[in-house]
């Protein structure tokens, strides 16, 4: 970090910052349901993520300085106790959850209004902190069962998130029923397995854990708690073929719920497996390279080429980039199941930068969409014309998608290759390959469309988006051409995270 | 003029011109004159650069670590200052050209033309001074993505046919192929800086270094290696202009200039001997050779036969690049010089013609030199360049040519590089001879000019000069091989 936050906040604010960072909007979420106006519970949620977003920054740089920053919850030590631990592999996650909490929030102030009833929109903030605060306490705690309990938190929130969806678009109730109903198996899953370890190590503090494994093993209890909660997080990360409640979430919930759960739910999950992966198990064990290199990896080659098939023909936009959301999952999870302190910092890598570049594209299309009503591939045809900042900004993201030089994503593409090239996995590669290529025929037929087809009858009601939606969409699509000059600032993050699982490897 | 001014000066120039063009979006006249001054510009520092690297001193810039150990890294070496030099300066004449096409078709959106083609000109001169294989990759897409609106500039559905097909195919290779094989030459060598002698030199097995060769060979789409040549006819919808700065120089040279430097400095010599892949490679170069000539021969739309003359011609440096001697390496670096010089001069006849008449098709043609003599002798001259008929200038590229075959002991390439040359005839000759001297002369209705006065002078006269360079380039071959000798000779390449 270039600057030091942490010495610019009271004493008592940097002793307490794991607490704060989780507390702050668990304790603002109830007391905004009861505010009479929705703009002061917008703007109560908006400083309360802003503090959020201060410790995270924080806490950064308290990993920075000691490495790994352990919380006792109300002053009960671990391993008893519920401990909040921060190291390398996590604080990155806390950044991104909290900056893409601010953004999604601002680009909120112009959707809701058009997506969700005026009665409505205090209780919508309400859920929606609670989904933040779930998100981080998963990504923050380093208690298994509290993850679980936190898991819950965001998973329930998220589903009246997306439910929400029903006043434009009927749709969203199905979608996030079948959401509840996977979610719900997700998470029983999940905490069966962690029945299984706590049965075997008699500890549910995920260091403790850590410890007392290896020498156990060789037990069924401990593999079957492993497969357990695989699936579990699995199912929560969408990785394929767990992803199927995916898709219809994220095309019909309120758009400003797409773009936050974008770029973030899938990510937190993501992260909650590497964690038990290489934090909580040990990455040599022989059943966990059973499980990378006949498990993971191939389902990351088929999500990968097979979910951006899927998206060259879709019709709605929000289902093509959802689709490929779940392809880009298989990226991340190709880095993490390489199984190298270089796969899994260009996992992270990509998992940074997708949230970054998918957000913006949702952004992008809620914000044309905002104009003319519909998410149709067919009805963007030629909206450059009269909305020229706001599909720029989208096809800068749209670059970065596929991996053109200059934007991020291309970067953490090669990152990527290179790891599994390291490991001779040719394969991996041709998979990226052919992902890419597809890529190029669905972005490109967004950008042909957009650009260059002429425009129809609804064009005249095109409008530019609302510079609330213009601010945070540009400050993404810059953020891809940043950090696709100088990725240094998360390269150093995730080689930090890489070296937490991989003590003792140089990425 | 410090290195590190002069290099980034040459990159800033074209950006400064697309910047000026925009400004000056409704003053044309004052547009235009940007467009040539910036060229003017470029071109000499250009020059003063090649002059500098000749006298052997080193001229480099590089940026610091962006992520993974990957640097923007800039370093000049002769290869790629010829191809700056013949880049820039053709640049000139074809502004010159461009002003009298667009104005005399009539064309719109003329602004977003040049600002196109001052950013293309960016890629090329990057692509021209990179100092590894990142930062060629980098401009190598600037490249394919601003010349992608000069493709689709008419805008009708045929256009943007073609201009999906030219960016489909070169995004499509370069990202699914050229870029695994950069990847996997970084993760096996741990660099991707340019190497006299080969980076991959002892660093791979023969195996792997096939596998990277192949990716490379069909990853460099510009190159125009069948099968993935089926862009370059497809981008002749493009506005003459383009078809002849892009299509004849910039773009695919900055193609075969990629597959020769990698052959060079990635690969080396001795490892492409060793290597069976160089063989398969070679034989799908002369295949793309014969090919492409055939293909051409049927062809009556000028354009489109120009187009396949391309693939064959771009396919010799590929071969030449393969046979890796150090003669082979000579001849393919002349190649690149001559048939620039000779294909840009075509395709600007072709444009001239079109703009004059709005012919496209050869049968249409007969006896049009009466009324265009000029433009049919340049015509003339050209083609027999590219034919190589001694005194002209790819007589000299493929005596090397053939010196390299020999050498590396691939005899049947001689006979390619012959029967090649009798397709060019077969195709190239009778254009101008049928323009120029059409039998039963005095029954043939000619075609009219479209266009009263015929041509614009603006677009004869840099026609001309490029014909004329296509005969002084003979007096200077020597001078041009003296300068590549350090590139492929022992000398050391820092």
């Amino acid at each position: 970090m270039p600057f030091d936050v942490a010495s610019m906040l009271p004493d008592i604010w940097v002793t307490n910052l794991p607490a704060i960072i989780v507390v702050m909007p668990l304790i603002i979420a109830p007391i905004i349901a009861a505010l009479p106006n929705w703009r002061v519970s917008w703007t109560l949620s908006l400083i309360t993520l802003v503090i959020s977003f201060i410790s995270a920054l924080a806490l950064l740089n308290e990993v920075e300085t000691f490495g790994r920053v352990s919380y006792a919850l109300g002053g009960f030590a671990p391993p008893l106790g519920i401990e909040f631990a921060v190291d390398g592999l996590n604080a990155p996650i806390l950044l991104l959850v909290t900056v893409m909490s601010i953004l999604a929030l601002i680009f909120a102030l112009p959707t809701i209004i058009k997506d969700i009833r005026e009665e409505k929109r205090s209780l919508f903030f309400t859920a929606y902190l609670m989904c933040v605060a779930g998100l981080i306490g998963v990504a923050i705690t380093g208690d298994a069962f509290n993850l679980f309990v936190f898991l819950e938190i965001s998973s329930l929130s998220t589903y009246v998130l997306v439910a929400l969806g029903a006043t434009k678009d009927r749709r969203a109730l199905p979608a996030a029923f079948n959401y509840l109903v996977m979610g719900t198996i997700g998470a029983t899953f999940y905490v069966i397995g962690v029945g299984f370890l706590f049965a075997a190590t008699g500890t549910l503090n995920m260091a403790d854990m850590a410890t007392r494994i290896p020498e156990l093993s060789d037990t069924r209890t401990i593999q079957a708690g492993f497969a357990f909660i695989v699936v579990g997080l699995g199912l929560k990360a969408a990785i394929y073929p767990l992803h199927q409640w995916l898709p219809p979430a994220y095309a019909y919930a309120p758009s400003f719920v797409t773009v936050f759960l974008s770029a973030t739910a899938t990510k937190v999950a993501f992260y909650a497996l590497a964690r038990v992966l290489f934090s909580v198990f040990n990455p040599e064990l022989d059943f966990q390279q059973v499980l990378f290199t006949w498990v993971l990896a191939p389902l990351a080659g088929i999500a990968a080429i097979v979910c951006s098939f899927q998206a060259v023909f879709q019709t709605d936009l929000r289902r093509m980039l959802a689709y490929s959301s779940v392809a880009q999952v298989g990226y991340m999870l190709l880095g993490l199941s390489i199984g190298t302190a270089a796969g899994l910092s260009a996992g992270m890598f990509h998992l940074v930068n997708h949230a970054l570049l998918k957000g913006a594209l949702f952004m992008a299309v809620a914000g044309v969409a905002l104009s003319i009503g519909t998410t149709q591939l067919s009805a963007f045809a030629g909206v450059a014309r009269r909305a020229p900042w706001t599909m720029t900004a989208m096809a800068i993201a749209a670059l970065s998608l596929v991996g053109i030089p200059l934007t991020a994503g291309f970067l953490s593409k090669f990152a990527l290759l290179e790891a599994a090239l390291e490991r001779d996995w040719w394969w991996a590669a041709a998979v990226l390959a052919i992902s890419s290529a597809l890529a190029v025929l669905y972005v490109g037929r967004i950008l042909e469309t957009a650009f260059f087809k002429a425009p129809g009858p609804a064009q005249t009601q095109v409008r530019e988006a609302p510079l609330t939606l213009l601010v945070p969409l540009w400050i993404l699509a810059l953020a891809n051409i940043y950090f696709g000059l100088d990725a240094s600032f998360i390269t150093g993050l995730t080689d930090n995270a890489a070296g937490v699982a991989f003590p003792g490897a140089q990425p | 003029m410090s290195a590190e001014l002069l290099i980034a000066l040459i990159l800033i120039v074209p950006l400064l011109v697309s910047g000026g063009v925009a400004l000056f979006n409704r003053v044309p006249d004052v547009r235009e004159a940007v467009t040539i001054v910036g060229a003017v510009v470029l071109f000499a520092l250009c020059a003063f650069m090649a002059v500098r690297v000749g006298n052997g001193e080193p001229l480099s810039l590089e940026s610091g670590d962006i992520a993974l150990g990957l640097t923007f890294a800039f370093k000049l070496e002769p290869l790629g200052a010829m191809f700056a030099v013949i880049a820039s300066g053709l640049w000139i004449l074809n502004s010159l050209y461009s002003i009298g096409y667009m104005r005399g078709n009539r064309e719109r959106n003329q602004t977003r033309f040049y600002i196109c083609f001052g950013i293309a000109l960016f890629g090329a001169m990057g692509v021209a001074m990179a100092g590894n294989l990142f930062t060629l990759f980098v401009f190598y897409e600037v490249l394919t993505l601003s010349t992608y609106p000069l493709v689709a500039h008419k805008g009708d559905e045929n256009a943007r046919r073609g201009a999906r097909i030219y960016l489909l195919t070169l995004l499509g290779t370069s990202i699914g192929l050229l870029l695994i094989g950069i990847v996997g030459t970084f993760a096996y060598a741990g660099s991707l800086d340019f190497v006299q002698g080969g980076l991959l030199a002892d660093k791979v097995s023969p195996f792997i270094g096939g596998v990277l060769l192949l990716l490379f060979a069909f990853g460099v789409g510009k190159a125009a290696l069948m099968p993935f040549h089926f862009w370059l006819p497809n981008a002749m919808v493009a506005p003459t202009p383009v078809s002849a700065l892009l299509h004849a120089v910039a773009v695919v040279k900055a193609g075969v200039f990629t597959i020769l430097k990698v052959a060079v400095y990635i690969f080396g010599i001795d490892l492409l001997k060793e290597m069976p892949a160089t063989e398969f490679v070679l034989a799908v170069a002369c295949f793309s050779i014969i090919t492409a000539s055939l293909i051409a021969l049927t062809k009556d739309n000028l354009k489109a036969r120009l187009a396949y003359s391309t693939v064959s011609q771009l396919s010799y440096v590929t071969v030449g690049a393969m046979l890796a001697t150090q003669a082979s390496f000579m001849g393919a670096g002349l190649q690149i010089a001559m048939h620039a010089l000779a294909k840009i001069t075509l395709f600007m006849c072709a444009g001239a013609i079109y703009v004059a008449t709005g012919k496209t098709e050869i049968s249409q043609m007969r006896g049009l030199g009466r009324r265009m003599p000029i433009v049919f002798t340049c015509f003339f001259i050209a083609s027999l360049a590219i034919v190589g008929l001694a005194p002209l200038g790819g007589d000299w590229m493929k005596m090397q040519m053939i010196e390299g075959a020999s050498k590396a002991g691939h005899d049947y390439v001689i006979y390619v590089l012959i029967l090649s040359s009798m397709l060019n005839v077969a195709y190239l000759l009778p254009i101008g001879i049928m323009g120029l001297f059409p039998p039963n002369a005095d029954k043939l209705e000619v075609a009219e000019f479209k266009r009263p006065g015929g041509a614009p002078a603006l677009t004869v006269i840099p026609l001309t000069i490029t014909a004329f360079g296509c005969i002084a380039i003979l007096f200077g071959v020597n001078t041009i091989m003296e300068f590549l000798t350090p590139a492929f000779g022992t000398t050391a390449y820092e």
